[in-house]
């Protein structure tokens, strides 16, 4: 087990790559699914029928597939996925700015995926609010992204926040497909490069690895209950 | 009291026609209220009083027919439906108070969001309503933690402080408890007396008989009758108001 010590600044390399995967892929997934999710509850017919199609496909196809293409579709389209290279990001993200191009695919592929399941666990907090709500919104005139804004999205965040973080947990471990997609360095493409370049005992490594994932996901899961609890009492 | 109507139209239906599915709700209704006026309709559960009161803001829209306020068509929908819907208040049989922000903040949002006003001049008016209103001492509190006649009367304060041209209650008193009813009358009949256009449906034929100038009387859809409180209680002419009254008078 002395692996873990020796290789200490391997895994916490792998942790904190994966870290950066998750945050960004986080807070995109949670973007585009907010998007969608307004999308699919619009008043208007062709908007609702973009954010159906949305989740059709994404939730649909498996993320291996989103991943391959995300990695291998978009180069031979002629796009590095370069717009994720946002100044002041980058700072902190710095795989952002490289020439390889895999870390902002994986980041690219997770959240459009994660996105629709963000999106359908948005739209069922939402039809958990009372139609009331909606009506006694509208009857004093606020419009239909005023009463999303101000009256429904607070009260669906509370019915919505526990399927919310299950979906988030499961990208952060979904996130551990990207190191077959050519991302070098995050945990799970650490475990593989020190398991089969390295010759390293396979047992400790993997034990390692899923105390790194364990890190990320148990704290997430009691967090959430905790905020469960709070916005419940309310 | 019979506050007079000033004659001046603000509501007109005109040969409306609403239906759910194969069900038709509103038959060819006429409808018109003058500025001041309550009206108060009555009639057996399912007649169509309800969408009546909610297809005025359009909270149900109609299939045929036209209704205007204060002269204009209701706004199909958009900004123009939105601030329509700014000038008319309605008050639900199930409050509809929202749920995560308190009294004085569900009196507050409507003034400050659609309305675009200061917030500290709303807080001043939306104080005094409540003051008005009977409860001012539950500003801060949220809505579940206030009795039903106190949330309907937070949730009347809420339509006022939009300072609208006319009221909807959808039968307001419905969802309280029997003691809890009088105390929304109460802030009713005081709004009646002060001149709001209202349009109330409701059982409470207390409140038919002293408050309205003008009982209307509705079943399967249609307007059957309509008459001054005293006259339609006491000489109903259709046998369908015949019927409903003896009814609910008897006991």
């Amino acid at each position: 087990m002395n692996v873990l010590v020796d290789r200490f600044d391997v895994f916490a390399g792998g942790f904190w790559l994966t870290l950066q995967i998750c945050i960004l892929a986080g807070i995109g997934a949670l973007l585009i699914g907010t998007i969608m999710a307004v999308l699919r509850i619009s008043p208007v017919a062709p908007l609702r029928a973009v954010g159906t199609a949305y989740v059709t496909v994404f939730r649909n196809v498996p993320l291996t597939v989103v991943l391959f293409f995300s990695a291998f579709g978009l180069p031979a389209l002629g796009s590095n996925a370069r717009f994720l290279d946002v100044p002041g990001l980058n700072v902190v993200f710095s795989r952002l700015g490289t020439d390889l191009p895999y870390f902002r695919f994986a980041v690219l592929g997770l959240c459009l995926y994660t996105g629709a399941f963000v999106c359908e666990a948005l739209r069922s907090g939402v039809n958990a609010v009372a139609p009331g709500q909606a009506e006694a919104a509208r009857a004093i005139g606020l419009t239909f992204t005023q009463s999303l804004r101000y009256v429904i999205l607070p009260q669906a965040w509370k019915s919505a926040v526990v399927p919310l973080g299950s979906v988030i947990i499961a990208m952060i471990k979904n996130s551990a497909l990207a190191g077959f997609f050519g991302v070098v360095g995050d945990l799970s493409q650490t475990a593989d490069s020190l398991v089969s370049a390295d010759g390293l005992p396979l047992i400790p490594v993997f034990i390692g690895i899923s105390i790194g994932y364990l890190i990320m996901t148990v704290p997430l899961g009691i967090l959430l209950d905790r905020v469960e609890r709070r916005v419940a009492t309310r | 009291m019979t506050t007079t109507s000033s004659g001046q139209p603000l509501i007109v239906m005109d040969r409306v026609n609403k239906h759910f599915g194969s069900l038709h709700v509103l038959r060819d209704v006429d409808l018109t209220v003058d500025r001041g006026e309550v009206v108060v309709v009555i009639g057996p559960s399912g007649s169509g009083k309800s969408t009546l009161c909610r297809s005025i803001n359009r909270l149900e829209p109609i299939d045929s027919g036209e209704i205007r306020f204060d002269g204009q068509p209701l706004p199909a929908e958009g900004r123009a439906l939105a601030r329509l819907r700014s000038e008319v208040g309605m008050v639900f049989q199930s409050f509809n108070l929202f749920a995560h922000r308190t009294v004085l903040e569900n009196v507050m949002l409507g003034p400050v969001k659609v309305r675009k006003e200061k917030p500290a001049a709303v807080r001043e008016r939306a104080l005094a309503l409540l003051e008005r209103v009977g409860i001012a001492n539950q500003a801060d509190k949220y809505p579940a933690q206030l009795s039903g006649g106190q949330q309907q009367r937070a949730a009347i304060a809420r339509a006022l402080a939009m300072q609208p041209k006319a009221m909807l209650f959808d039968e307001p008193t419905s969802a309280l408890d029997p003691e809890m009813v009088g105390e929304v009358l109460d802030v009713m009949t005081s709004l009646a007396a002060d001149g709001m256009t209202m349009i109330v449906v409701t059982h409470e034929m207390g409140f038919a008989r002293h408050a309205a100038n003008r009982v209307v009387f509705m079943a399967d859809g249609q307007l059957v009758e309509q008459a001054p409180p005293a006259e339609f209680f006491t000489n109903p002419r259709s046998d369908r108001a015949k019927d409903f009254l003896s009814k609910i008078l008897t006991h």
